[in-house]
């Protein structure tokens, strides 16, 4: 319990201080889209977390950046612009669809039907094999022989 | 036949995703392509680090073939390239305009006087706004611009020995040719 409280108490004081430097909006709907867009955008510094999730140095930045720009009545589109002309598209965590990356929005979804496709055609080619080989009368007969011996044999 | 291809499919489709995933290895994920390469430099005016009155500004540079470093005392990769920087400025190779990446004057100014001071000039960037516009992601970052002001290279992290002799310095020389022959 104690324990707890202590990481509850160092918690508290890391958010105080993130408090210092951070962008504050009154305005919630303002406030909305700042942490909506900066979720959206890679920090490069480190590499794996959002600009939302970060507290690198430049994620501070741009969460500023990304402030002014929201004061400033610029869109969300025009923002998400203004990050990609400066850091490419790899800021964005959902990378546009353009010729470039075709591979990557489609690769999936055609690997999904080819597979699909070669599933159906292997399920009905099997099918088509067994149909067409009925056992013969005299097969019948031999494994209707072979039955009755083990069972012959288990009576006796 | 066609048995032993289907057979063989698994065992090719394993060979591309691993030369993929192979070449995945030799990758830098730190070395993000840059957005700015043949594209104009974006513009700024800023003060300068050794005077404060006086400005510096990116047109002041037209018509040179010339290296935006940007750098600050705080940085450690800084370090390990900044003997580099001392001796181009040395021989004279290209001029070095420095971008003083977030960092309060008076540690810059002393970082420089320890060490030396490789740049023509360095221009204060105290909030990292000018470092935005440029992209700056990870200090040191150099930009190669050309004559009419075009980002040409960008090398993200320290510049080595190899990256001045294969890229930077061949680089220099040919658009030092092609601009003259173009005015």
């Amino acid at each position: 319990m104690k324990r707890f409280l202590a990481m509850l108490l160092m918690a508290a004081a890391a958010f105080s201080a993130n408090a210092a430097t951070e962008p504050t909006l009154v305005d919630p709907v303002a406030q909305k889209r700042l942490v909506d867009l900066s979720a959206q955008l890679r920090c490069l510094v480190c590499q794996n977390q959002s600009i939302a999730e970060s507290n690198a140095e430049l994620a501070v930045d741009l969460r500023n950046q990304i402030n002014e720009q929201i004061k400033a009545g610029k869109s969300d589109r025009e923002i998400v612009d203004f990050m990609t002309t400066r850091y490419g598209d790899f800021v964005l965590y959902r990378p546009p669809f353009k010729a470039t990356t075709v591979l990557l929005w489609v690769g999936p979804l055609a690997l999904l039907l080819i597979a699909t496709f070669a599933l159906f055609r292997t399920l009905k080619s099997r099918r088509a094999r067994v149909e067409d080989h009925p056992l013969t009368d005299a097969e019948r007969a031999e494994a209707q022989r072979l039955l009755d011996s083990v069972q012959n044999k288990n009576a006796s | 036949m066609r048995r032993i291809l289907i057979y063989l499919l698994p065992l090719a489709t394993f060979l591309v995703v691993a030369v993929f995933l192979l070449r995945g290895l030799w990758l830098n994920p730190r070395e993000v392509p840059s957005p700015f390469i043949d594209k104009p430099a974006p513009l700024f005016t800023l003060e300068q680090l050794a005077q404060p009155d006086a400005k510096f500004s990116t047109t002041d540079m037209k018509g040179q073939v010339w290296l935006l470093n940007v750098w600050a005392s705080w940085c450690v990769a800084c370090r390990q390239e900044h003997p580099l920087l001392v001796e181009l400025s040395k021989q004279k190779a290209v001029p070095i305009i420095g971008l003083n990446y977030k960092d309060k004057p008076d540690a810059a100014k002393g970082w420089l006087a320890q060490w030396g001071n490789p740049y023509d000039l360095s221009a204060k960037d105290p909030d990292g706004r000018i470092g935005i516009e440029y992209g700056v992601y990870g200090v040191p970052e150099t930009f190669l611009i050309d004559k009419a002001g075009v980002i040409r290279f960008k090398q993200i992290g320290p510049i080595t020995e190899e990256v001045w002799k294969q890229k930077l310095l061949p680089m220099i020389e040919d658009l030092r040719r092609s601009g003259t022959a173009a005015s």
